[in-house]
């Protein structure tokens, strides 16, 4: 059974039908790849996805369970996590406090004990402090790990949202242009952590992205978009060949 | 065994201490016979405002909500204990239970009145929510204004009209009167009750926010759309934060309310213009700064009466400060003074250089910039 089955899915705001039945069907530890130019409607699929809109029609199928229309915070405790296009972190919050903050759905105590430091509190956090150190050591960040994490510099924002996202324990981590402003360095740093993420966590991985090194690279099936519309969708070589893409997408 | 203590509870240890340290100074100044009367007489409402300072805090700092209507929860818990005060004055109850359980009155009838404000006003952003806010607050003290409410064998009579409508029988007591408020209530709060409030809630809001669930407020507050990505229920957080602001503002009412001799729901005590004072100790105070609003209360409470004499230069005065703290604070020459002298500066020299620059001391620079 794939781990996630799209079926039929469209939206339509007022009269424009932003995505058109869509379908997406993808396996357990798959890299896929979603493109398309710009409006697409690729990022409305991952709000789709993620319960930021209610789908028109269609369904969703996570490892077989319905969570069409379901809220987003609940769509998360289900597993799926996501980052965003434009970064969203929690900009006043330590880096550490960040990966807790992904945490809360699995290390839990009640408010009652942090207010009055029963030992749940001590126990708890104490994991949570251990898991979280984990995780962004795995990402390298452990030095900065008390610093705000709006001063962090661009790309390490960029991982640690990845890293907040892979502490929810997702089944599906959905990464939103990850490489966008990166150079061409970074972009292959970022490649080989995805790769690791994939590698260490058994992650299966949806991602949007708009430079082509890293979706050839990386991604082993691509569904590309163009005005709502699925214009192609298959292995990542095939897909790149073909020449209604490249007259949409890739340009001759 | 300090160094190794986690930053934020040194930095809440020396919150508490400070508190502890003034509560023992002014009892000792005040025993003494040190205290003019003025200064003696403000302490119990000292720490009514350094109360709605934190509870305040709470709601703008750390959950990130603009509420302009705190005084109304505050004005709720005052005559909700001040009633129950009243309605068991002659039961043969202990005095000090009494006091005790009226508090706890305050707290939960103000708490109730937060979830039922919350649910609605929690789904509204920005400025709604402000405007919202405002409106409670003067709804709640007309509210007061016109309730009637009296005592008599047959038990309790409620009215919105005047004392006649209660139809209470010869034996009748008014206890809510109208515009005039509650009167006679016995004071019993006390500079240590309310210290000791203070650094109940102080204790209560730190805590819950180097907490999970203070992480939840925050990410909230940071950003609503991520943190409901990683999972956590934003209403239930958000309305959370907002019944415990609200509750602690209750315990502030009630502690009022049994320090003054006649509770009136006026404009002065707890219009709009007290919630935009409450605003005021938070921003100054540095909002989410717990302590800062504390210092920030007690400050703007006491010094316009300790300056009183000057009450004609008032204005003058005020623009000169103005003007030097807008001088301190941007012309170069202060700032490269400042930064030559600065007291950080001076104490990381002592500690010498081997300690390099830190990600802690990244972490607060940037912070003092903003």
């Amino acid at each position: 059974m794939a781990l996630l089955d799209v079926k039929n899915l469209s939206i339509s705001f007022g009269g424009l039908r932003a995505v058109d039945s869509f379908q997406l069907t993808i396996e357990q530890g798959e890299l896929y790849g979603l493109i398309g130019p710009n409006g697409a409607g690729k990022t409305t699929v991952f709000n789709l996805l993620t319960g930021v809109y209610k789908p028109t029609e269609g369904i969703i199928l996570l490892d077989g369970k319905n969570i069409t229309g379901h809220k987003t915070a609940q769509i998360n405790h289900e597993g799926i996590a996501r980052t965003f296009q434009n970064i969203r972190l929690f900009k006043e919050m330590s880096v550490l406090d960040n990966v807790k903050a992904g945490l809360h759905q699995h290390y839990k105590y009640s408010t009652v004990a942090g207010i009055f430091r029963l030992p749940g509190y001590y126990r708890t956090e104490k994991k949570m402090n251990a898991r979280a150190m984990e995780l962004l050591s795995v990402f390298d960040l452990d030095k900065e790990a008390d610093y705000l994490a709006s001063n962090l510099p661009y790309g390490k924002q960029r991982k640690l949202e990845i890293a907040r996202a892979l502490a929810t324990e997702p089944k599906l981590l959905l990464l939103d242009e990850p490489a966008a402003g990166m150079n061409p360095n970074e972009t292959q740093e970022l490649m080989d952590t995805i790769r690791f993420v994939r590698k260490e966590f058994g992650m299966t991985i949806l991602l949007i992205e708009h430079d082509m090194r890293l979706v050839s690279g990386i991604c082993e099936k691509l569904t590309v978009l163009n005005f709502g519309r699925i214009l192609a969708q298959g292995e990542t070589s095939a897909v790149l060949k073909d020449k209604e893409v490249i007259t949409a997408y890739l340009g001759e | 065994m300090w160094k190794k203590l986690n930053k934020n509870t040194r930095k809440n240890a020396v919150t508490y201490l400070m508190l502890i340290a003034a509560y023992l100074i002014m009892s000792v100044l005040q025993k003494g016979g040190h205290l003019s009367n003025l200064i003696s007489g403000m302490l119990v409402l000292l720490c009514v405002y350094a109360i709605m300072a934190v509870s305040l805090n709470l709601t703008v700092g750390v959950l990130g909500e603009l509420s302009l209507g705190h005084a109304g929860f505050m004005c709720v818990g005052a005559f909700s204990s001040a009633l129950f005060t009243q309605l068991t004055m002659n039961t043969g109850m202990n005095a000090g239970l009494r006091f005790f359980i009226a508090i706890l009155t305050g707290i939960v009838v103000a708490a109730v009145f937060g979830i039922l404000i919350g649910i609605p006003v929690l789904r509204l952003r920005g400025d709604y929510l402000a405007i919202v806010t405002l409106a409670f607050g003067e709804i709640i003290k007309n509210l007061c204004n016109v309730l009637f409410l009296g005592k008599d064998s047959n038990g309790i009579h409620v009215s919105m009209k005047d004392t006649m409508s209660l139809g209470m029988e010869a034996d009748g007591i008014v206890i809510i009167n109208g515009p005039q408020g509650i009167t006679r209530t016995p004071k019993q709060a006390t500079f240590f009750i309310g210290m000791l409030i203070l650094l109940i809630s102080l204790i209560i809001v730190l805590n819950l926010v180097h907490s999970r669930t203070g992480r939840a407020i925050m990410a909230i507050r940071d950003n609503r759309i991520a943190a409901e990505s990683v999972g956590i229920n934003v209403t239930k957080y958000k309305l959370l934060a907002f019944t415990v602001s609200a509750a602690i503002a209750g315990a502030a009412g009630a502690l009022y309310a049994h320090n003054t001799s006649s509770l009136m729901a006026t404009s002065a005590k707890f219009g709009y213009n007290m919630s935009i004072m409450f605003l005021v100790f938070v921003v100054l105070g540095g909002i989410g700064n717990m302590r800062g609003g504390v210092i920030a209360a007690v400050l703007l409470t006491v010094l316009p009466e300790v300056l009183r004499f000057a009450d004609d230069k008032r204005m003058l005065i005020y623009a000169v400060v103005l003007i030097l703290a807008m001088l301190w604070n941007w012309t170069p020459a202060a700032r490269t003074f400042r930064e030559k002298h600065s007291i950080r500066r001076m104490l990381a020299g002592r500690a010498g250089r081997q300690q390099k620059e830190s990600g802690e001391a990244a972490a607060t620079n940037k912070k003092e910039e903003m």
